[in-house]
């Protein structure tokens, strides 16, 4: 069947509800994710075999409370459900609700039926209603809503083969309606739904009241609805709170019908007396910040595993392939440029495979929702939410994972600031650039008798790439001005033993998701970076040896050490050198020379690179040891003041730079594809290197 | 306003009210959608640590709520 003429079902739900699970169940590995046509909000999409065989596309709509979006995630269920002429218009519903919650959930089934199309209800955690003590008559639910009714437990999938049996089955337009618009609004409904030709009242309904943020309607549209809500005396938002109490009203009567036996909420008694401990005064910060160190030891120690054996791998499949094949430009290419820039994707899978393992655990448990309500107040002083939390430590470890990681916080602006502010924080990839340096510049020795001065700086590092994030925070939080409202407003939901399944799903989707989206960004940029560094204009790095060998006549080099001159040599007179000496003006200030200046370029594919840049520009490229890498930087000499180059001025001119600067170009890939474009990627790396400018700038001339 | 007038923000652990109305327009749409009725029974559970969020228990579930859109919640007690 062609993929247009296929069944598209969307699953609606509230937060919480289930919704996941049941889609994972249904879909399987069969998923993907991509983003709604013009927006950052993700769109889980897979497909399922019906019970007739044939096979439907599967929906996971954001979870929202109602069709009136608090969000522009949750815009997108309102727009996808009322847009009835688009193709991307599902042809059956499937509405979520926790059925321990019922109330809250039918509020949202109550508008979705009277949006008109096919619709059914999934009652999901049927078990624990069970558990509860709570009864419901299926049967007359469904009677009276006009929908069929499915009791299901999505965590074990007992009633999916009815549910799928129900979806494979022609399924009428809901057979009631639920609201009834008000009178004061009908000659305008009527208006609409001529003009505009419109299925149903309340899709004319919904179109009165939000004619703004549904975006599918065009702007000549807008302005019609807007002269007719004119005429008519309507307004957006107009009887919004009286068309929900009108629904639970509805609600409470037909739940008075159909439960046959109520629950005195005992079920949760256990949660509760969880909260006693985990949302406490004392224990509560104790507890959460141990669940962060352990999130943050993970991705820094257990990650350093595979990723070694992936950082050996890669390169001794290149180093395999560059003596198999040819010499050539398309072998060098392959063997220096792709393999090492795929490697470059590959070596982050460990740390987001660990972080999102963490996260997912957080969130299927239910404890995420109570980090927020512990950290709620301090982070909201800085423009950012109470999950921003997690990101900016993950960043300590990594930026990458963490940028992925808000994800979570619903609220653009938030969300925004946090992906905005998490790369201040130092990374692990900072720390080889950082011990170097300190090394050289800070002596061993102890301070206070107890406190070596190493660790001191290296700490103090750390701490200002904290207090640059949460300062740049405060900033953004006043400059960027938004019309959404900060809410919080959000469910508490019992505690539960994760699934262990959705956590495999949640690895999955996000290593792929940047594996193959932000994986094309860094190839891209790990390529260009090879060609600047390997190539360079005229002759000079083809006759590099020749130069060398003239240069270097009388120097009775042995074998390796012309090596390690030739590719100095080269390096120097390759594009990358040429920028490198071209930008020696600039940082002079900082109190960089170009040999500095040629590590600035190349470390910008990852800030480690500069260890290794270092080594190769001072000729000792084969040996990249610590030790001997600091020995020759201690004696390199600055030509003009005949002096070390590397003072103290220089050193923790340099330390603060990559502090402050972004250097990392995975980061600018994630951020790339978490906001879907370039804006924020360009901002944010014109930012920290002006920060990091104008810092080290600062710092050298007041130590010089 | 009578002196009987209370809102959510003053009430302390364990206590139980009448939800009587909302003080912010904006504000009572979403806090409808959420189950905060007029006339349903409230209930507050506890505060963050730092006083501020609050959890409350409304419509037989949990939802956490600032302390400033808390005190737009009128009660009856």
């Amino acid at each position: 069947m062609p993929v247009s003429q296929r069944l598209k079902i969307a699953f609606v739900g509230n937060p919480n509800s289930g919704k996941s699970s049941l889609f994972n169940h249904l879909t399987g590995l069969n998923q993907k994710v991509g983003n709604f046509p013009g927006v950052t909000v993700e769109k889980r999409s897979g497909h399922s075999t019906l019970q007739n065989g044939s096979v439907a596309e599967i929906i996971d709509l954001p979870g929202i409370y109602s069709l009136y979006p608090r969000s522009i995630d949750e815009r997108i269920v309102s727009e996808i459900l009322l847009d009835h002429k688009a193709d991307s218009c599902p042809d059956k519903i499937v509405v979520v609700a926790d059925a321990t919650n019922l109330k809250r959930g039918l509020l949202l089934l109550t508008q979705v039926i009277d949006v008109g199309l096919p619709t059914v209800l999934a009652l999901n955690m049927i078990d624990l209603v069970a558990k509860a003590g709570i009864s419901y008559d299926i049967n007359a639910l469904s009677n009276h809503l006009g929908v069929p009714v499915v009791p299901i437990n999505a965590r074990n999938g007992a009633g999916l083969e009815e549910l799928r049996n129900v979806l494979s089955n022609p399924l009428e337009n809901p057979a009631k309606k639920i609201f009834n618009v008000y009178n004061e609004a009908k000659d305008a409904v009527k208006t609409l739904r001529d003009q505009l030709h419109l299925d149903n009242d309340y899709e004319a309904y919904q179109f009165l009241q939000q004619p703004r943020s549904l975006g599918f309607i065009t702007k000549e549209n807008q302005n019609f609805i807007e002269e007719v809500s004119k005429r008519y005396n309507f307004f957006p938002g107009k009887f919004q709170g009286a068309e929900t109490i009108q629904r639970y009203t509805f609600i409470q009567d037909l739940l008075d019908t159909v439960t046959l036996k109520t629950s005195d909420d005992s079920w949760k008694r256990y949660s509760s007396k969880l909260d006693k401990i985990l949302v406490h005064k004392v224990w509560g910060y104790v507890i959460f910040f141990t669940v962060l160190f352990v999130i943050f030891q993970s991705i820094f120690a257990w990650a350093t595993v595979p990723m070694d054996f992936i950082d050996g791998l890669f390169a001794s499949v290149s180093n395999y392939l560059s003596g198999i094949l040819p010499d050539g430009l398309l072998t060098r290419l392959l063997t220096e440029g792709v393999i090492p820039g795929i490697g470059g994707i590959i070596i982050f899978v460990p740390q987001i495979a660990i972080l999102f393992a963490c996260i997912a655990v957080l969130e299927e448990s239910g404890y995420m929702a109570r980090v927020v309500f512990l950290m709620d107040k301090i982070m909201r002083k800085f423009g950012l939410n109470g999950k921003s939390v997690v990101p900016l430590i993950s960043g300590v470890a990594c930026a990458i994972p963490a940028i992925m990681a808000t994800r979570t916080i619903d609220n653009w602006k938030e969300r925004t600031i946090t992906i905005f502010v998490t790369p201040l924080m130092s990374c692990s990839a900072r720390l080889p650039v950082f011990t170097i340096l300190i090394a050289l510049i800070v002596p061993d020795q102890l301070a206070f008798g107890f406190f070596n001065l190493q660790g001191l700086t290296l700490m103090g590092l750390y701490l200002l790439g904290f207090a640059a994030a949460m300062l740049s925070a405060l900033v953004m939080k006043y400059i960027i001005q938004v019309k959404e409202r900060s809410y919080l407003l959000m469910e508490l939901p019992a505690y539960r033993w994760p699934k262990w399944s959705n956590v495999g799903f949640t690895i999955v989707e996000k290593t792929k998701a940047f594996v193959f989206e932000a994986g094309k960004v860094i190839i891209a940029i790990s390529v260009v970076l090879w060609v600047l560094a390997s190539y360079g204009p005229g002759d000079r790095i083809k006759n590099a040896r020749e130069n060398v060998l003239e240069e270097s006549a009388n120097l009775r080099l042995t074998e390796q050490g012309l090596d390690d001159r030739i590719a100095a040599y080269k390096l120097e007179n390759s594009f990358a050198g040429i920028i490198g000496k071209g930008i020696e003006p600039i940082i002079r200030p900082l109190g960089f020379d170009w040999k500095i200046g040629i590590a600035l370029i190349t470390s910008f594919a990852a800030r480690e690179v500069f260890v290794g840049t270092m080594a190769t520009i001072y000729s000792i490229g084969s040996m990249e040891d610590q030790t001997t890498i600091k020995i020759r930087m201690k004696e390199e000499i600055n030509p003009e003041t005949g002096g070390p180059r590397f003072t103290p001025a220089v050193g923790f001119s340099l330390l603060v730079f990559y502090t402050f600067a972004m250097q990392c170009m995975s980061t600018i890939a994630i951020v790339y594809r978490e906001t879907k474009g370039w804006k924020w990627p360009l901002m944010q790396l014109a930012y920290m290197s002006v920060l990091a400018y104008v810092s080290s700038f600062v710092v050298f001339q007041i130590l010089s | 306003m009578s002196e009987g007038n209370k809102n959510v923000a003053q009430m302390k652990p364990g206590e139980v009210g009448i939800i009587a109305g909302f003080t912010d327009e904006h504000l009572s749409v979403k806090l409808l959608e959420m189950g905060c009725l007029p006339g349903a029974a409230i209930r507050f559970n506890f505060s963050a640590p730092l006083g501020d969020p609050v959890c409350i228990s409304v419509l037989g579930y949990e939802l956490s709520l600032r302390l400033d859109e808390a005190a737009t919640i009128s009660i009856l007690t």
